[in-house]
């Protein structure tokens, strides 16, 4: 894994809702070499307070040597992130984890929940070209309402994949949970579930998973200090009684391998 | 730096602790830089004064559940409970890739008993590549009830003799700063034969979520470190350097070659670089290049000269 640490310019911030924001950086590096499901650790500023850097997945890469992320302001580093200007730099660090283990047998369907829908659509784009003579991937994307989910399922609409989507308010689609969405699915045997959201949500999609028999792939989310092995911090209980380090054997996991305890 | 070249920038950074030299007062905090094979990609670990590797026990450790770290005001609160392979696992997984560097590494070890510490110091005597010992005296003593090693200071002594009677390399050990005088436990540990002494280990903390109302640390308290702690640690090190004779290490929020040579100018002979590797994996070399740029600047013979060098006013304590 070929992983860096450099300062990068922010391009682009978009304010998509009032709480929601997607920036654009340069970096030829990590544009060039991520993959789906990886992640890039973010430093909100340069003094000490906040500390830590924030982890983000990648939302998508270009080829002009550009990533993006997605982000909700929930605490002091995400809201210092949004109050970035366009020409400032950032330090970055990346690209971190393992992503996701990309099939070609069978139908691949992808689940995103609020802001795990981040990174769903690098992965979709993935597929798309990797499963070109395959039928697209099938999407399931959930959010709360209308407004959180429609500056993101537009990026998905472009690319010409299937989407189907969930709000908790029936704003726009299903009015309820994606899984429910899922259940009404009947994929073929070989299928792979792609899923990230929050924790009750990938349990849930783990579980149906498993009773029909299908393989799923989760992308968890824990605090975590360094993104890279060293900090221990970011521990996921598994099934068979030891622990997994998001950082360094995910964020992706096999869910059949983790420990669901909510 | 380009006036730098690598060959008097070793020189002017030289110290020793014990019978090691190490090129630089620069080493890496237990617990913070992995294995140093995690940080390969980002520093040139050649440049380093020393890796002090994450803590060992005889046995490998699972650590504590989830949530095991909390961000807190310039620092930041663990409870990872001591996860690490374990010794045998340790030897031969770890260590080959550790011996070909040519780094002096400190296997930091830990144990819930005396003869724990013992068994650990005697495996590792005579395997090539481990330079010197921390011991960490922090973990409670399973044996005598669960109090730490590091806060009595005739168990610390004792851990120290154990230590020191199996081992054939230098034998450092980290200090807690949870005691009410530090000085007593490192006098205590000096006269039981340390060849230097590491402090600060973190600070014990807790942080609350208001919203859950429940601890943000499943573990409930945990170990305090980052930039909040370095005026604690920088004090510390001042008085434990003025109360023995062996070589003192400092650690505690060092995230700059200013905030290492501070230490040094309070009396640490080396610095141990912890938290920052996670913020900036890159710190600890970008201070060792921080400190030879002092070093030439202020036209030193050596970084040796800055070693407790620290200016009291008449009357100061």
């Amino acid at each position: 894994m070929n992983q860096i640490q450099e300062k990068v310019q922010l391009i682009r911030s978009e304010r998509l809702t009032a709480d929601i924001f997607r920036l654009t950086l340069a970096s030829q590096a990590i544009a060039a070499s991520a993959a789906p499901g990886q992640f890039v650790m973010v430093r909100t500023g340069t003094a000490h307070d906040p500390l830590l850097r924030r982890p983000f997945s990648i939302y998508q890469t270009s080829s002009d040597g550009t990533f993006q992320i997605v982000f909700k302001v929930i605490g002091r580093g995400t809201t210092l992130l949004a109050h970035c200007r366009e020409g400032e730099e950032l330090s970055v660090l990346g690209p971190l984890g393992r992503g996701y283990r990309l099939e070609q047998k069978g139908q691949n369907i992808l689940v995103g929940g609020g802001m795990g829908i981040a990174p769903m659509l690098f992965l979709a784009k993935r597929l798309l070209k990797k499963t070109a003579l395959q039928e697209p991937p099938q999407v399931l994307l959930g959010a709360r309402n209308k407004e959180e989910l429609q500056p993101m399922l537009v990026d998905f609409q472009a690319l010409g994949v299937r989407v189907l989507t969930a709000t908790d308010d029936g704003s726009l689609g299903h009015h309820g949970l994606v899984t429910d969405r899922l259940r009404k699915l009947h994929p073929a045997p070989e299928s792979m579930v792609y899923c990230c959201g929050p924790k009750p949500m990938m349990a849930a999609v783990a579980m149906i998973c498993r009773e029909r028999s299908l393989a799923c792939q989760v992308s968890v989310e824990t605090a975590m200090a360094c993104g890279m092995g060293a900090c221990l911090g970011c521990t996921i209980p598994l099934q068979d009684g030891s622990y997994g380090h998001a950082c360094s054997d995910g964020p992706v996991f096999d869910a059949e391998r983790i420990l669901w305890t909510l | 730096m380009d006036f730098v070249t690598e060959k008097n920038m070793d020189h002017d950074l030289e110290v020793r602790i014990g019978s090691l030299v190490l090129r630089n007062p620069v080493l890496t905090a237990s617990g913070t830089f992995g294995y140093a094979r995690e940080f390969e990609q980002f520093v040139n670990l050649h440049r380093l004064g020393g890796v002090v590797v994450k803590g060992i026990s005889l046995e490998p450790r699972p650590g504590n559940p989830p949530p095991r770290i909390v961000e807190t005001s310039c620092g930041m609160l663990n409870a990872i409970g001591l996860e690490n392979v374990g010794v045998e696992r340790f030897i031969a997984e770890k260590m080959p890739y550790l011996n070909n560097l040519d780094v002096p590494v400190f296997v930091n070890i830990l144990g819930d008993s005396v003869d724990e510490y013992q068994r650990l110091a005697a495996r590792l005597a005579g395997i090539p590549g481990v330079s010197a010992l921390e011991v960490n005296i922090s973990c409670p003593n399973v044996k005598k009830g669960g109090a730490a090693f590091g806060s009595d200071p005739d168990m610390a002594a004792a851990v120290t003799r154990a230590v020191k009677q199996e081992s054939d390399v230098p034998v450092i050990v980290k200090l807690s700063p949870n005691v009410t005088d530090v000085t007593v436990i490192a006098r205590a540990v000096e006269a039981a034969g340390a060849d230097g002494l590491s402090l600060i280990n973190t600070l014990i903390g807790m942080a609350v979520d208001l919203r859950t109302r429940r601890p943000k640390l499943a573990n409930v308290i945990g170990g305090l470190s980052g930039p909040a702690i370095k005026p604690v640690a920088l004090r510390m090190v001042y008085q434990v350097a003025r109360a023995v004779s062996v070589p003192v290490i400092g650690i505690g929020g060092i995230a700059s070659a200013e905030d290492a040579l501070e230490f040094i100018l309070a009396g640490a002979t080396a610095v141990q670089v912890g938290t920052a590797n996670f913020v900036n994996p890159r710190a600890s070399e970008e201070i060792v290049e921080g400190m030879a740029a002092y070093v030439h600047a202020q036209h030193l013979g050596s970084i040796r000269e800055l070693i407790g060098a620290l200016q009291i006013s008449e009357g100061g304590s």
